[in-house]
């Protein structure tokens, strides 16, 4: 996964803003980054471009040597379905599905003849076995984390982007969801980009980057 | 396959979880509304062209105002074909103390040639058939006769000169005109007693029948030999073309009922239009996780379009079984329309159901489903982003005009369509224009309110676009109800209220020259004043100015009527007080032929003053011109004509002479004397005549209410498709009340208060809409002074209160059961 000049302006009251600038950074497979930054630094913003859900203004992702912005939206949410997984601070499960139907949606939509025998492998791996039927309001946080992140990684993705993923869990919870991310991600070798301000969490990844003023910096040895 | 799965299994989860429930009702309603009209029409239309030779009674009927000539028949014997007679006309039938004015039908054996007469022994008995027709000497009557004239079987009674026994109770007989539209009750009796009686004279109105029937090709050969070979006044009916006042009523029905049909299918497009915004807004966060997972726009839109179309097919079905159940009661109330029993209906109507259905549906929804397949992925990162702008007007044009089709098909004619989607389209804008207007005087007056009321009307005020959603779409279902129940009795009542109570309340017809006398010294006898005496001398209109007149030149149907018919003409020296000239000069004294017409029947025909018209009577020709027109008070129940000629012209022809009196309460005895001693004499009670065309109109509006009562229910649909739309704000606010130390009773308070709110304002548009509409019907059409009804102002409104106030709180009772705390955590 590499950036390359990525550059983020938004017009803000008339006057342009400049979020992220000529921002560079490459990522090898397997490999494990946390991108720390104040609020408001820019850290969803480069989050959403390093998975083609927002646009730049210049520069270029290429996710697997293929030029993300060179596709158009579906494209780039067909890629999205092959190869990236995502884990959100607030869950993001659908409400009308049950627990094994929100981890079975991605393979249904990219048309899996298999989706409940891979879901169910996952849940189980994620210990929710017991869980399937159950919905995401009659699960408790950790658990419906557990559950996003099942639904993460059935499709085997090659990046997994997390924002925040103990944002909503109180720190004994965000601990034991932090082990099984970290867990499955090298049990699949997948590489993994995570976005926090919490410098713990930051330290369990192999590298830390700061993001200032539109431009990463390294933050190992804060 | 898998994606109609998977669609299929997240239906069903947004089905439990409640999400759809507003939009499977409305579209089921809408379509019961429209398929109850809609299968009830398919089957009496079926039952015609099914059973129309038993509806005739035959294959083919000659139908005469005068006996048929022996020639007609003996050529269809000749040919092989059965024939039977039947003879129809009013007369009086007395009993004792009782004289009632029947549809006499005296019929020959072998009638009916299809179909059959039912019959039982007493009335209200087990009724069988197979038993012939009368005998003579013995006389069939329908239960309302029997009850009428008090008589129990067996017993004899007089009609006209002779005493015939009741001797069964007719209970169905395939060729009888509509109940609906009959005036009297039924005496069936053989015609060969007809001559006794001595009720047919020359010039007595009378309708001949001679049936027929056989073998197909020989009807049809028969047929085309007699078509060339009709005269004046007499016409063919066949099974293509039988029962044609049955035909119109039934198109007639079909067009207004499904027109009432379709104002649920406008309501139901605002319920959609809310449960489907509001199922956008609530699947933005799916969609864009979704998006993120690799899902393809066209792959969401997809997903949620196979979800509707289920949904859609699914109430719709629904919709159809409640139409069916629905048309069972418009069958109840119709279905007497027809004597022969009614098949079951065709599926067509249900087809036609479930497209309407469907097009209401997707015409109002998919603007939303395009919407949400538009919302950004990033929104999963930032939850403000959405799909940006509103769909406005033009993004249902789909739906709009789908509406707009349906109702111009239904209405069958571009331009009563075109009337009928203006008027609503009126209707609909004033109702809304009208709530925007009270919900701003509201919110002045919210002030001087305690603070529940002041936190309810508020709760209006702030969302006043749904406000005025709900309050125009109960308004519309209010104001016709009103209008069919209040507002019906006062036009009633302002109309009674104008007849002087000395009018005259029964009309005697049939009088002969030589009964003149004998019946002024009847009256004065008993201390009556003698009634005035009109000739009455039938003649047929044949020409205006030369011009030959046919129905066929005649696009009104009434005119066609008229000319079809024979005309009752009189003459005069001098015009009655009712009668005012106003064209030409009344006669003076000896100045030769002329004719006078009335303005309104002048109009239809096309006839002008100094025009020339030519009459035949009883075959003999003569033509007068017309020298003054006139105005007709017909209100006062005296004896008018259409045209009346100036003396000399008319006496030498065979004349009948009929009246008018007001016979005073508590002396019925008079009648009774009367027709004994005048056995020929047809009395018409008018009053009883008021009753059954009340008892029509009650039927007929009864009919129209219950199809209302769909677009009623549907604005209960609006309220809950409102109340939905509004749900996860109201949990919220309700749960700030309770936190600062509201009280249950408080929160249910502001609840009521705001949908009684609703619920009056809606009451107050339809109760002034219904006000108004009578209004202009009294004013412009029936041209009788209106007041307006301020009883029905307190009824409006209270009625509106009451229900969407409890229907309100009901439907928002599950907001308070939630314990605050749970809320706000979950939002904040």
């Amino acid at each position: 996964m590499q950036a390359v000049a990525l550059t983020k302006q938004v017009t803000s009251e008339g006057a342009p803003l400049t979020i992220l600038d000529r921002l560079d950074l490459s990522v090898y497979p397997g490999e494990s980054v946390a991108v720390l930054g104040a609020s408001g630094s820019g850290k969803s913003t480069l989050l959403g471009l390093l998975a083609g859900l927002d646009e730049p203004s210049g520069g270029k992702v290429l996710l697997d040597g293929t030029d993300l912005f060179a596709l158009d939206e579906d494209g780039r949410a067909a890629l999205r379905g092959r190869l990236v997984g995502f884990v959100f601070q607030a869950f993001q499960l659908l409400p009308a599905l049950t627990a094994l139907e929100n981890v079975m949606l991605p393979l249904e939509l990219a048309g899996a003849v298999s989706a409940r025998a891979e879901a169910v492998a996952v849940l189980e791996r994620v210990g929710l076995a017991q869980r399937h039927s159950h919905y995401p309001r009659e699960l408790s946080g950790g658990e419906q984390q557990r559950v996003a992140i099942a639904r993460a990684f059935v499709v085997n993705p090659r990046l997994l982007l997390a924002d925040e993923p103990t944002g909503n869990l109180d720190s004994a919870t965000g601990e034991r969801v932090i082990d099984l991310l970290f867990g499955l991600n090298e049990e699949h070798g997948t590489t993994l980009i995570l976005v926090t301000h919490d410098e713990q969490l930051a330290r369990r990844c192999r590298r830390r980057l700061r993001l200032e003023s539109g431009a990463l910096g390294d933050a190992a040895n804060e | 396959m898998s994606r109609f799965a998977l669609s299929l299994r997240m239906l069903r989860r947004e089905w439990r979880a409640g999400e759809l429930r507003v939009l499977a009702v409305a579209l089921a309603i809408a379509v019961a509304s429209v398929t109850s009209v809609g299968f009830f029409t398919d089957r009496v239309g079926r039952a015609l062209s099914q059973q129309a030779n038993i509806l005739l009674g035959a294959d083919l009927a000659v139908i005469s105002d005068h006996p048929p000539d022996a020639a007609i028949e003996q050529e269809a014997r000749r040919r092989g074909l059965q024939t039977a007679h039947t003879l129809s006309f009013p007369s009086m039938v007395a009993r004792g103390g009782h004289a009632q004015l029947a549809e006499i039908k005296a019929v020959s054996p072998n009638y009916p040639l299809r179909g059959q007469l039912r019959s039982a022994q007493r009335p209200f008995a087990p009724d069988h058939a197979g038993g012939g027709i009368p005998q003579p000497g013995a006389v069939w009557l329908d239960e309302r006769l029997f009850a009428q004239l008090e008589v129990q079987p067996g017993m004899h009674l007089q009609v006209g000169k002779s005493s015939l026994a009741a001797a069964a109770v007719l209970t169905q007989e395939p060729d009888r005109a509509s109940v609906v539209l009959n005036i009297a009750p039924r005496l069936m009796m053989n015609l060969a007693d007809i001559p006794a009686t001595a009720l047919i004279q020359a010039g007595s109105r009378a309708s001949y029948r001679l049936l027929v029937a056989g073998e197909p090709r020989a009807v049809e050969a028969y047929r085309s030999w007699a078509a060339v070979r009709l005269k004046r006044g007499e016409r063919l009916e066949g099974v293509s073309d039988a029962r044609p006042e049955i035909r119109a009523a039934l198109t007639r029905a079909g067009h207004f009922l499904g027109l009432a049909a379709l104002t649920s299918v406008v309501l139901a497009a605002v319920a959609v239009v809310m449960a489907a915004r509001r199922f956008m807004a609530r699947h933005l966060d799916s969609c864009a996780v979704m998006r993120c997972l690799g899902a393809r726009q066209s792959q969401i839109f997809r997903l949620y379009l196979i979800q509707f179309l289920l949904l859609g097919v699914a109430a719709s079905v629904a919709g159809c079984v409640l139409g069916y159940v629905g048309q069972m009661v418009l069958a109840a109330r119709l279905g007497s329309l027809i004597a022969a029993p009614l098949p079951q209906p065709s599926p067509l109507p249900a087809v036609l159901g479930v497209l309407t259905g469907m097009a209401t549906l997707l015409g109002f929804s998919l603007p939303f489903l395009h919407r949400l397949k538009q919302v950004p992925a990033l929104r999963v990162l930032r939850r403000e982003l959405g799909p940006v702008g509103r769909v406005g007007l033009a993004g249902f044009a789909l739906g709009l005009a789908a509406v707009a089709g349906l109702v111009l098909w239904q209405a069958g004619d571009a331009k009563l369509g075109g009337y009928v989607l203006g008027g609503l389209g009126a209707a609909v804008l004033l109702a809304a224009l009208l709530a925007l207007l009270l919900i701003r005087i509201l919110s002045g007056l919210r002030r001087q309110a305690s603070s529940a009321w002041r936190y309810g009307l508020a709760n209006i005020v702030r969302r006043a676009g749904g406000s005025v959603a709900q309050v125009t779409a109960f308004s519309l279902g209010m104001l016709v109800l009103l209008l069919l129940t209040v507002v019906r009795g006062d036009l009633m009542q302002s109309w009674r209220s104008t007849l002087p109570p000395e009018a005259p309340n029964r009309f005697v017809i049939n009088i002969l020259p030589d009964q003149l006398q004998p019946l002024r010294d009847f009256f004065r006898a008993r201390g009556l004043a003698a009634p005035a005496l009109y000739p009455m001398v039938r003649g047929r209109l044949l020409a205006i100015d030369g011009r030959p007149v046919a129905p066929e030149n005649y696009a009104d149907e009434r005119a066609q009527r008229l000319v079809e018919r024979e005309f009752n003409l009189s003459w005069a020296k001098r015009l009655s007080g009712d009668n005012q000239v106003v064209a030409g000069t009344w006669w003076a004294g000896q100045a030769g032929a002329q004719l006078s017409v009335e303005e309104g029947i002048a109009k239809t025909l096309g006839i002008k003053l100094g025009d020339r018209l030519s009459y035949d009577v009883g075959g003999t020709v003569f033509s007068a011109p017309v020298t003054s027109l006139r105005k007709v008070d017909w209100d006062s129940f005296r004896v008018n004509f259409f045209v009346i000629a100036s003396p000399g012209l008319l006496e030498n022809f065979p004349a009948s002479y009929i009246t008018s009196f007001h016979l005073p309460a508590g002396a019925a005895a008079l009648l009774d004397e009367m027709v004994k001693a005048f056995p020929n004499l047809t009395v018409i009670d008018v009053a009883a005549v008021m009753d059954q065309v009340r008892a029509i109109m009650d039927r007929v509006a009864g009919t129209v209410q219950f199809v209302f009562l769909f677009a009623w229910l549907m604005g209960f649909t609006v309220l809950f498709a409102a109340i939905a739309a509004t749900h996860d704000e109201r949990v919220y606010e309700a749960a700030i009340l309770r936190t600062l130390g509201a009280s249950r009773r408080q929160l249910l308070a502001g609840l009521f208060a705001e949908f009684a709110g609703i619920g009056a304002l809606s009451g107050l548009v339809a109760a002034l809409g219904a006000g108004g509409t009578g209004y202009f019907l009294s004013t412009k059409f029936l041209h009788l002074p209106y007041a307006f009804d301020y009883g029905l102002l307190p009824t409006g409104i209270l009625a509106g209160a009451a229900a969407v106030g409890l229907a309100g709180v009901a439907g928002c009772y599950g907001v308070l059961r939630r314990p605050p705390l749970q809320t706000i955590r979950n939002n904040g």
